[in-house]
């Protein structure tokens, strides 16, 4: 006999092709016909399409193959258009912004000028993005939860590579587009600005990321637990006695006396993944404008502890020494 | 109910049998499933376990981690070449009865043939022995092999009696580098200048998977700024609110890269030298820190008044893209290891390579006890400055973790 489990399912259950209710408001037609797939049933609908794109969906598209292509163009080129070794040393290469000396002056295209246009084209295709999620969630007359979500990651994108380098004077401060690049950029900005675990919204910042997660855990776990009983279907048996929504609520009730509603805990997972990248943001911006030093900062405000020293004699900084030269 | 009977149903079944797999099918997922997991595992080139050794204060993770097979196979690597007997220090001196003797000329005809021999052993090829620096006439100076090595004889004794900052009493001897090799295994050449590809971005000198920066993206050339030139290190600022200290991440790319192959150079962690919360900061660092600044001092006094000055006389085949000699960075001396040779110094076998030979009267030992609660290797103040050495005398251990040392460095 079929049966049907969460995630794991070993029949697909979909009725007829569905185009969705219909929208006013919209530039362009919905295209493409309704499909479905096997494996996206694995793991969601198994309907794909029809699409909406709008002229900000393909503008957006546009903007970004651009951006795309403008940063491995120039990561193929650094490895001299050798297709073998690009694939090889992809996790190294990078489009590097501008070295210091430019500041926010526009550089010629070999020394940061590329970066500069990939920067624009990717902000362009994000920002457009956004305005298509925006459009979308109106014309289907959603709430816009979704991108302002999606404003508050693009907020954290800014700050890294317009807002802040703008603040410092210097297009150098940005990150390079690159897999390792950019995370040995990380840590380099964390040893310049005297390690960025002191910083408080970096602190909180992953607060909420790890808070994300998890939320996202416990009421994924939540609603799975409680699937046999169709909580999966939480909206219709949120007002009923006895159903798998009540008893998902009893069970955190019991365990550890308080529970989320059906309702909040949505709300608590959007805030707590929004100010993820928020706070994140606002700890970058402080860093190089307002501070210079976090560990020096967190000493000067109490947040850092001493610690007993255990060498013999402790260094002493040699170019504070009489006599002493760089 | 009937959703709650079948569901109660499926939970005593193995999850894999759940998921619809046969018998034969489970076992070849979970074949598949192990061989992946070792294949992901023998990527890593280091099997478990490993040793954690604590270099600060509990609970500040102040540790490096050594992997006992690996430091063995480096230890076996790093054993010392035997020693000859001391020779009389009595008779004539070498000058005097050599032709064209400039270094070493003050010590006895006997010991000046032990240190010959010693190099020959230490550095030259042995099918070519006396043959590979000294032509038939052994005062002649026309090899560029004899040249270079009354020219390393000189740093070597430069380096003993002016470096004690950085090579305390352990030293450094020809062996230390060379370890039986005409070249020592380690050294560097200054990277050629990025080629413009047309329009393409160049790459700023970094971003390419290069092992003198440990396979990380950060600028793969940091010895010509910091080991040959003098280029800021330092990126950190000194307050906490800004106050005019205009380093950019790009330079502190710069500076974590010559911190990755001092990392890589000594087989260890940041913290060898640094405390693990604010790497800038003096005062919480291990004294290990001091002996490391004086060490990059060294070695560029070392390449721009010694090394250089040899390039004119090097075969074009030992030079380097831009036609630099090789040069010296922390590997050529550590060669993985936090002290070259294990701390095991040859100098106190062959004295006359001190800089301060023969030697004069001791001086009086200083007072330094070491303290409880730090590795042994912490504590030890082989490799760095001992007390003050008027006569030269190799001091003892006990003066060498003299804390009156710091008032004691070379004005270099």
């Amino acid at each position: 006999m079929p049966e049907y489990q969460n995630l794991f399912t070993r029949v697909q259950v979909h009725g007829p092709a569905y185009a969705g209710v219909p929208v006013g408001g919209a530039a362009w037609p919905r295209f493409g016909k309704a499909r479905f797939s096997y494996w996206l049933g694995k793991i969601g609908d198994a309907q794909v399409g029809p699409f909406y794109l709008g002229w900000t969906g393909l503008a957006s598209v546009i903007a970004g193959i651009i951006a795309i292509e403008i940063i491995g163009l120039n990561m193929w080129a650094s490895v001299n258009w050798d297709p073998i070794e690009f694939v090889r040393q992809l996790p190294w290469l990078a489009l590097e912004p501008p070295a210091p000396g430019y500041g926010l002056s526009i550089p010629p295209l070999q020394e940061g000028g590329w970066w500069l246009m990939a920067g624009f084209f990717l902000t362009l295709s994000i920002i457009l993005w956004w305005v298509r999620l925006y459009r979308r969630s109106r014309a289907l007359g959603l709430g816009t939860h979704v991108p302002w979500a999606f404003a508050s990651a693009i907020f954290l994108y800014l700050v890294l590579g317009l807002i802040r380098p703008v603040m410092m004077g210097s297009w150098s401060e940005a990150v390079p587009f690159g897999i390792f690049p950019h995370l040995d950029w990380t840590a380099a900005f964390s040893l310049r600005y005297g390690n960025l675990f002191y910083n408080p919204f970096h602190a909180l910042s992953i607060v909420f990321l790890y808070g994300s997660c998890l939320l996202f855990a416990m009421h994924g776990a939540t609603i799975l637990a409680v699937g046999r009983y169709g909580g999966d279907r939480e909206v219709e048996q949120i007002v009923d006695r006895g159903t798998a929504s009540e008893r998902a609520a009893l069970f955190w009730r019991w365990t550890m006396g308080f529970n989320a509603t059906m309702e909040s805990i949505h709300r608590w997972a959007w805030w707590f993944a929004v100010l993820t990248t928020l706070t994140g943001a606002i700890g970058i911006l402080l860093t190089g404008t307002v501070v210079d030093n976090w560990y020096l900062w967190a000493v000067k405000h109490g947040v850092a502890p001493m610690y007993p020293t255990v060498w013999p004699t402790p260094a002493v900084d040699p170019l504070t020494l009489p006599g002493a030269q760089p | 109910m009937s959703g709650l009977n079948q569901s109660s149903s499926e939970l005593g079944r193995p999850a894999l049998q759940r998921l619809g797999l046969s018998r034969p099918g489970r076992a070849l997922w979970i074949a598949a499933a192990v061989a992946g997991a070792a294949a992901l595992l023998a990527g890593c080139g280091e099997r478990p376990p490993v040793e954690p050794v604590q270099l600060g204060y509990r609970g500040t993770g102040m540790e490096t981690v050594y992997n006992p097979r690996m430091v063995a196979s480096l230890y076996e690597a790093q054993q010392l070449p035997s020693v000859t007997p001391a020779a009389s220090p009595e008779g004539p001196r070498a000058s005097e009865v050599y032709q064209n003797v400039k270094v070493l000329g003050n010590l006895s005809v006997g010991e000046f043939t032990r240190v010959m021999l010693a190099m020959t052993a230490w550095v030259a090829p042995p099918d070519q022995a006396c043959s590979y620096c000294h032509g038939a006439d052994m005062a002649d100076e026309s090899k560029y092999q004899y040249q270079t090595a009354r020219k390393m004889l000189e740093m070597t004794l430069h380096t003993n009696a002016q470096w004690k900052s950085h090579v305390g009493s352990t030293g450094v001897t020809c062996y230390t580098c060379h370890a039986g090799r005409p070249v020592p295994q380690y050294a560097w050449y200054t990277a050629p200048p990025e080629q413009p590809n047309g329009l393409m971005a160049t790459n700023a000198m970094q971003n390419r998977p290069e092992l003198s920066v440990r396979l990380t993206s950060l600028p793969y050339d940091p010895f010509t700024p910091f080991l040959l030139d003098k280029q800021e290190i330092r990126m950190a600022g000194n307050t906490a609110l800004p106050t005019g200290n205009r380093q950019s991440i790009k330079q502190t790319e710069w500076t974590y890269g010559l911190m990755m192959h001092f990392s890589n150079s000594l087989g260890v962690s940041c913290l060898y030298c640094h405390n693990s919360r604010a790497f800038a900061n003096w005062e919480e660092s291990p004294p290990q820190r001091t002996t490391a600044w004086h060490g990059i001092r060294m070695v560029r006094d070392l390449n721009v008044n010694y090394l250089l000055p040899l390039t004119d006389i090097q075969p074009k085949n030992q030079l380097g893209p831009t036609g630099d000699i090789a040069k010296i960075n922390c590997s050529t001396c550590h060669r993985g290891v936090y002290k070259p040779l294990f701390g095991k110094g040859m100098l106190k076998d062959y004295p006359e390579l001190s800089g301060a030979y023969p030697p004069a009267p001791p001086a009086p030992p200083a007072d330094g006890a070491p303290v409880d609660g730090v590795p042994a290797d912490a504590a030890s103040g082989d490799a760095v400055p001992g007390s003050p050495q008027p006569g030269g005398e190799p001091p003892t251990t006990a003066q060498a973790k003299a804390p009156a040392r710091l008032a004691q460095l070379p004005a270099n």
